[in-house]
């Protein structure tokens, strides 16, 4: 993918005031080190004015959403329904396309049990059969996903083919860290039903192309999910240009809340789907012999729905679409393009994904020659430098490339140069402390 | 930063007793979900019961330098004692480590294990340095073993024990030790 929007990384002064409104950033961290937060592929700080917007709904409209009919409720109504339009134009879609899960992890398994819940008896009456075929699974159909996907988007798939008798197939990876093109045709064929694959590797920092996957999956009929909690959060992203059925992504890596995610779907196909989670809120007409569902979202949003933190997240957005997503995305590309020239001079460090620039986002993953990744995380932890080891929820991944764990260091809009250099400073500690390095 | 002591970097480059050996009563293999360290650990007992001797400790580990050397200490001081003894520098040990600083730990009971203390600051490597102690314990049940009269048998670490910014998988890592002692 070239078309990653053309901007301009943040100048210094305007990196300052973006660090202005993560108060966290302002703080130290054992004993008296400044917090150099480079993990926000795990999750981001939050800005004032994502923490002001929920603040102000608990303060002035909070009721019980699609409840009551007192003026709180509509205000607390019409503040979630008004968050659902800022996170739909956020990524282009329409917004009765955008559901409100818990997390992206819920956003994907609703999409997995649609699936199975489609071949349970009635669960597909008054869809039109066409449709309903794409939904049914069984013996001889076949899932397809990758293998530099998160457990999230691996496992419920996995558990998809268990219920079903489906066979769960995969594209691999390159040594390189790119998905291996060259199986497409073979691994997505006519036996395919729904082809799942991330944007963004959350480790690798690849960013896959989605058009040929997509290509592919559409010349066989296949349905496709894209997971992009690593992809929204630092890249323009529109829904209808990607070409895909089904986006997932997370609030709380974009530097909005924890405790909300988003599925948007195509509304033919959400409006197909059978419902996931059931109870209040999701229903048309409860009857003591059986039960209709809403038209969706609300299909899919049983219970009371967390509107403080929907509100949270559209503040999110707009704090992002008023820094400009293309700068977003030239900022986190400087400061990758530095982080990886930065490793490139130390040869006793190994990139685990791309090692240039091209097609790759601002999660870096690597190792230390003959130094455990908990180690390295420990001693950058002591400098005040907070990165992620282990796997990142991505075993299989770690697995191919020949590793067992990684330290991955990931950014977002607030990070500067100086705190690649703080990173790569303490990063030279590693091999004198182990002594393993002259 | 004085989680890194020498003896642990020493342990950790040069672990005693490494590598797996016959024979053995049980062999067990453990793993940490959070980071996929591993180690799969086989005991030799002489003898029954908790007075049984710990002839020998083998293993094989890829983990980090915590895990390593606790396994490499773990396996010098249990070797060539009883059960019962083996057990009790479990539970100093892991007084100690959850001890959030406050018990430097008895060299008589855990001898190099001492040079321990320092991970009970860090929670999140707290189950680094047990991964082979649960990996023993487990063993020792698995050779035939009752540990359930011993503090060991509380081995599992309690979600209060460990505060990860994973706890299900801490908890998890320690299933297969609670489950067996309870089966």
């Amino acid at each position: 993918m070239s078309d990653i929007a053309v901007g301009a990384a943040f100048t210094t002064a305007e990196s300052a005031a973006i660090r202005g409104d993560f108060a966290i950033l302002a703080r130290t961290v054992r004993g008296g080190k400044p917090l150099v937060y480079l993990d926000s592929g795990a999750t981001s700080q939050k800005p004032r004015q994502m923490l002001d917007a929920e603040r102000a709904f608990y303060e002035q409209h909070n009721a019980a959403v699609h409840r009551g009919a007192h003026q709180l409720a509509e205000e607390a109504t019409d503040a979630y329904e008004g968050a659902r339009a800022t996170v739909a134009r956020f990524i282009g879609a329409q917004t009765q396309e955008v559901v409100f899960t818990k997390n992206a992890t819920e956003a994907l398994n609703l999409v997995a049990y649609s699936f199975s819940n489609a071949g349970a008896t009635g669960a597909m009456d008054g869809v039109d059969p066409a449709l309903a075929a794409r939904f049914a699974l069984g013996v001889g159909d076949e899932i397809v996903i990758t293998e530099m996907e998160h457990h999230s988007n691996l496992v419920p798939w996995q558990e998809l083919a268990r219920r079903t008798g489906a066979t769960l197939r995969w594209i691999g990876v390159t040594d390189d860290g790119r998905l291996n093109l060259g199986d497409l045709d073979t691994v997505i064929t006519e036996r395919t039903k729904v082809v799942a694959f991330t944007h963004v590797s959350n480790v690798l920092g690849t960013i896959n192309p989605v058009d040929v996957i997509v290509e592919r999956a559409r010349a066989v009929g296949a349905l496709t999910v894209l997971d992009a909690c690593q992809s929204v959060p630092h890249l323009a992203v529109d829904v209808v240009d990607l070409g895909v059925d089904f986006v997932a992504f997370s609030g709380h890596k974009m530097l909005g809340p924890l405790g909300i995610g988003v599925l948007w779907g195509r509304y033919d196909l959400l409006k197909a789907m059978p419902p996931f989670l059931t109870g209040g809120s999701m229903i048309e007409v409860v009857r003591m012999e059986g039960s209709t569902y809403a038209d969706p979202p609300q299909r899919f949003e049983a219970g009371v729905p967390m509107a403080a933190q929907a509100v949270g997240l559209a503040a999110a957005c707009d704090y992002l679409t008023d820094l400009g997503m293309a700068r977003v995305t030239a900022h986190e590309h400087a400061l990758t393009q530095a982080l990886l020239d930065g490793l490139a001079q130390r040869p006793w460090v190994r990139v685990i994904g791309p090692v240039d620039g091209k097609d790759r986002s601002g999660a870096v993953a690597f190792v230390v020659d003959g130094i455990h990744p908990h180690d390295v995380g420990q001693i950058l932890d002591d400098a005040g430098v907070a990165v992620r080891v282990g796997h990142h929820c991505a075993w299989p991944l770690h697995r191919r490339m020949d590793v067992t764990a990684t330290t991955r260091a990931s950014f977002a809009a607030y990070n500067t140069v100086s705190e690649v250099d703080a990173l790569l400073t303490a990063l030279d500690r590693v091999p004198v402390i182990f002594g393993t390095v002259l | 930063m004085d989680l890194y002591q020498e003896i642990i970097l020493e342990h950790s480059k040069r672990p005693l007793h490494a590598g797996l050996r016959e024979p053995f009563n049980a062999q067990v293999h453990h793993v940490n979900p959070t980071c996929g360290d591993e180690v799969t650990l086989r005991v030799q007992l002489s003898g029954q019961g908790r007075s049984a001797m710990v002839a020998d400790v083998s293993y094989d580990a890829a983990g980090c330098s915590i895990s390593t050397a606790a396994t490499s200490v773990l396996a010098d001081e249990v070797i060539g004692h009883s059960v019962t003894q083996a057990l009790t520098s479990f539970a100093a040990m892991r007084r100690m480590l959850t001890s959030k600083g406050a018990d430097p730990g008895d060299e008589d009971e855990i001898g190099d294990g001492v040079a321990f203390a320092g991970v009970s600051k860090y929670p999140a490597r707290i189950k680094c340095a047990l991964l082979g102690w649960m990996a023993f314990t487990d063993a020792l049940t698995q050779a035939g073993v009752d540990i359930s009269q011993t503090s060991a048998a509380h081995s599992a670490l309690s979600a209060s024990d460990i505060t990860t910014s994973d706890n299900t998988i801490a908890r998890n890592t320690v299933t297969s030790n609670t489950r067996r002692t309870h089966d």
